[in-house]
């Protein structure tokens, strides 16, 4: 069951990877690299649960925070030319 | 099988079938702004339904309790993120798709 899942999550994370190499103009990368990293905070959420450890959601935690945190800083950066 | 796994296999299905159609969405449709639409609700509900499915299979634990965090951390996060995209794109002069004047298809 939840193999299953993990499969598919991960062919939507090949689809959205299509539009982070294409896309057209730099925020539609930022937009898939977000989405994948979300994705990959429910790919570590449920790797924990097939190995039956636990601690991978720590992991799954910490990664939201430094995804959201690494999009906005980004997003920062392109609006204002710096971080400061 | 009990009831638990059940509820844990329909709340997954449902999940991913948000987030394959999320990420359809991001692939085909025609511009910037329509594609923020996909990436803000959708693929934040598939998640909540996949992490809502991890909880009820576990039970009531601390594991539980950091599903749950992961859950209203996701919830604040995504839509924020999908908000300063859109705000940036729009700053540095990112024009909306419009259909072409005279075409009707």
């Amino acid at each position: 069951m939840f193999e299953i899942a993990a499969i598919v999550i991960v062919l939507g994370a090949i689809l959205v990877l299509y539009r982070a190499l294409k896309g057209p103009r730099v925020y539609d990368r930022a937009l898939a690299v977000n989405i994948i990293g979300t994705k990959t905070v429910i790919l570590l959420a449920l790797i924990g649960f097939i190995y039956e450890r636990p601690h991978f959601l720590d992991i799954a935690l910490v990664y939201a925070l430094i995804n959201f945190i690494a999009t906005i800083a980004f997003l920062k950066y392109m609006e204002t030319g710096g971080l400061d | 099988m009990d009831i638990q796994a059940i509820i844990t296999g329909i709340l997954l299905a449902l999940g991913c079938f948000f987030i394959v159609v999320s990420s359809i969405g991001i692939v085909r449709f025609p511009d910037f702004y329509s594609r923020m639409h996909p990436a803000g609700k959708s693929d934040t509900l598939g998640q909540l339904l996949v992490l809502s499915g991890l909880m009820i299979y576990e039970g009531f634990s601390l594991v539980s309790v950091k599903l749950l965090i992961i859950i209203v951390f996701i919830f604040i996060a995504n839509p924020t993120v999908t908000h300063a995209l859109a705000k940036a794109a729009y700053v540095s002069g990112l024009k909306p798709w419009k259909k072409e004047e005279g075409k009707n298809d």
